[in-house]
């Protein structure tokens, strides 16, 4: 397949004490073939905004290696780079607080257009603007109103549009739709699909709702503390799940379905600590599969066929 | 389990409504809401953003802001008592001893610089009408840290020693403190992961089981209502348009078109359609509402009749439904 995205063990640590490093993104591979989506969900602190930012070379990283169209991002001069950066893009989690609340709609998407001089005619570019707008389902109307005269789902759609008006490939989206109410969300779950079909955009989806990740991916990354821990194409993951966390995650989502004494096993303890993890499989101290194998080596991801693979000793290959 | 028929309505709201006066303009919050609960039940109070539902836990309390919500209509009926006719030293023993509140954000509800077990120790000194000695309130501070399955040798440590979901934890603590006989939960898990959040609810399932307290539970999440609640209302624009047994709403036959739509908007873990099904258009401006009935911009079973004049009134026993569609003929 032809990928537009790679990253080869991935690794961002943060030196939070002199002896202390916190290992926010440990040796993950990311994988994403042009015009498909890899969805990425994990408890909020397992790194998945951290892989965000170390794909989008937004952060130095400590290790690994970064591939964005066949070429490794170390080896750019800074032209190229500027280059690339345009190419990726990203949608964050809070529309409020990503947008400039003194910028109106037009100024917020203009902003781009301008830093890389795009057009040098006003007509023009207010057109490619309302352009813009109108892929993203804004109407025209909101073209001079500012952030707080809008709503939640209306903000998100112009910063869609901010991220659009460069011509991206890659959009890396994190968690774009948890702070919107159900039924906006799926307009923006919508939006986002639509504008792949039409685009063939590529795109890393961040989140922590197992059910929006099931139906915006292609592929699945499962992350636990820093670590993937599975790794699917969606409909085999949600099938099969085999690793003992994902399985705890999907049966942790409540169903919108009367459920009242359902005795839905519960997970038990939290999320250890991410600073100087010890060796062993990090899920260790809530799996109830553990065994003391389990503590005493780490556990790679191994293939099971099917685009399928999972780290963990209970599908490790003997 | 609780729907015997023989159950006292602990608390009763009638008509009511809720206003903040605002720069803006007038918000119109809360538009004649009417509900009771029942002894031992946990009504589910779902709704999208600013449908409402934490102004009508605030007015209940009457915790609403001083200077600008007012409730110039309704009455809220506890223990044969309206509220809004209250003092506010009445109102005050009401609050943690009769009625408690579990809000949303379990950082802001602590103080940062008081120990878990003193905070749960001051709700009891406050509501100690019983004059217990010391050492009994201690004993009871020990005894509900270990109810929301903390070790009571933690009692000591300061909030920010404990994770979010032991946070909420301390805080329904701290709720059940006084044998509250109602419990309003203000979106009690939406800070947490998805495993912590399940922990959560065990408990809350678990303590309604051993203590039978009343509660409102307030959520954006139909799962959530699923797995916790008895009775079910759903809030649109400061009116509960459904109301009825968790089985009407989740599986009855008849049910208003935004019940319909909010339903049909969640992603489902089981469906394989991509698409998702949203509801078109947006919140009605709560500083504008429309005529009518207030669904009636994004309805699609709109008619003429919807757009002016209150929506009909389907009942049926305690269940009901406001839309036209359920208009008898006649
Ligand atoms: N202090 C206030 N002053 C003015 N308007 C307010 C105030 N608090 C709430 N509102 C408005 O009242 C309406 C109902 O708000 P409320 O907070 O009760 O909704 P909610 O259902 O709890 O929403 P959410 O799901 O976002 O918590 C909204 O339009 C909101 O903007
Ligand atoms: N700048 C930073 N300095 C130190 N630790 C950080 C920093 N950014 C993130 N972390 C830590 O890295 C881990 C992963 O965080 P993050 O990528 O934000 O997770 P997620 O997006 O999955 O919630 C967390 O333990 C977080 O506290
Ligand atoms: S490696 Fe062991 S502890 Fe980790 S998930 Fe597998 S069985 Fe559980
Ligand atoms: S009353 Fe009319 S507009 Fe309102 S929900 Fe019913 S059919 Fe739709
Ligand atoms: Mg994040
Ligand atoms: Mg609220």
């Amino acid at each position: 397949m032809d990928t537009l995205v790679k990253g080869d063990k991935l690794r961002k640590y943060f030196q939070v004490g002199p002896k202390s490093l916190l290992h926010a993104v440990d040796d993950v591979d990311v994988d994403i073939p042009r015009g498909t989506t890899l969805g990425v969900v994990g408890e909020s602190g397992c790194g998945k905004s951290t892989l965000a930012r170390v794909v989008l070379g937004l952060i130095p990283k400590t290790g690994g290696k970064l591939y964005f169209d066949g070429r490794d991002l170390d080896t750019l001069n800074k032209k190229e780079k500027a280059e690339y950066r345009r190419q990726m893009q990203i949608i964050f989690q809070d529309p409020y607080s990503s947008l400039d609340p003194r910028m109106s709609v037009y100024e917020s998407i203009a902003e781009p257009l301008d830093m890389n001089h795009i057009f040098s005619k006003k007509a023009e570019k207010l057109d490619y603007i309302m352009e813009l707008m109108e892929r993203v389902g804004l109407a025209e109307r909101f073209v001079n109103a500012y952030p707080h005269e809008m709503d939640g789902g209306r903000r998100q759609r112009v910063c869609i549009a901010r991220a659009l008006a460069l011509n991206p490939k890659f959009i890396v989206c994190d968690e774009p739709v948890s702070a919107l109410d159900v039924s906006i969300q799926a307009q923006i779950l919508n939006l986002l699909m639509d504008m792949q079909d039409s685009m063939g955009l590529t795109y890393m989806f961040i989140t922590h709702d197992m059910s929006v990740v099931k139906h915006i991916s292609t592929e699945i990354m499962v992350m636990y503390l820093g670590q993937c821990v599975e790794r699917a194409p969606s409909k085999e993951l949600f099938e099969n799940p085999l690793h003992p966390y994902t399985q705890a995650l999907l049966s942790a989502v409540p169903k919108p379905v009367i459920n009242r004494m359902s005795n839905t096993e519960i997970l038990r303890g939290e999320v250890s600590n991410p600073i100087n993890p010890p060796v062993g499989c990090r899920f260790a101290p809530r799996c109830k599969h553990c065994t003391a194998e389990c503590t005493q080596k780490n556990f790679e991801l191994v293939d099971q066929g099917s685009r399928h693979s999972v780290a963990c000793r209970l599908f490790d290959q003997a | 389990m609780n729907n015997t028929g023989t159950e006292q309505a602990i608390l009763e709201v009638r008509g009511l409504h809720t206003i903040y006066q605002t720069d803006d303009g007038v918000v119109k919050a809360v538009n004649g809401v009417d509900f009771s609960i029942n002894e031992r039940e946990t009504v589910g109070l779902v709704g999208e953003t600013g449908a409402g539902k934490t102004t009508l836990a605030l007015s209940i309390m009457r915790l609403l802001p001083e200077r600008t919500g007012r409730i110039p209509e309704g009455e809220i009926i506890y223990k044969g008592e309206n509220l809004l006719k209250a003092d506010k030293e009445y109102m005050r023993r009401i609050r943690g001893a009769n009625i408690s509140m579990i809000f949303q954000d379990p950082m802001n509800a602590l103080n940062p610089i008081m120990s878990v077990g003193d905070q749960i120790l001051e709700s009891l000194v406050i509501h100690n009408e019983e004059k217990r000695s010391g050492e009994e309130l201690n004993k009871r501070v020990d005894e509900l840290l270990e109810l929301v399955g903390i070790s009571a040798g933690r009692k000591h440590e300061y909030p920010h020693q404990f994770s979010g979901g032991m946070k909420q934890r301390i805080v329904i603590a701290i709720a059940l403190a006084c044998n509250p006989k109602l419990i309003i939960a203000d979106e009690p898990t939406t800070a947490l992961d998805v495993t912590i959040q399940a922990q959560v609810l065990a408990l809350i399932n678990d303590l309604q089981q051993k203590l039978g307290t009343s509660m409102i539970m307030i959520t954006h999440d139909l799962g959530i209502v699923g797995k916790t609640c008895d009775k079910v209302a759903i809030m649109y624009a400061g009116e509960i348009i459904e109301f009825g047994t968790a089985e009407d709403v989740f599986n009855g036959e008849k049910h208003h078109p935004y019940t319909v739509g909010l339903f049909g908007a969640i992603p489902s873990l089981t469906s394989e359609a991509k698409r998702l099904k949203p509801i078109d258009g947006l919140m009605p401006d709560p500083t504008a509402l429309p005529e009518g009935c207030k669904f009636h911009p994004r309805c699609p079973h709109c008619t003429e009749e919807c757009k002016t004049g209150e929506p009909y009134l389907y009942q049926k026993g305690e269940a009901y439904i406001k839309c036209n569609l359920f208009r008898e003929e006649k």
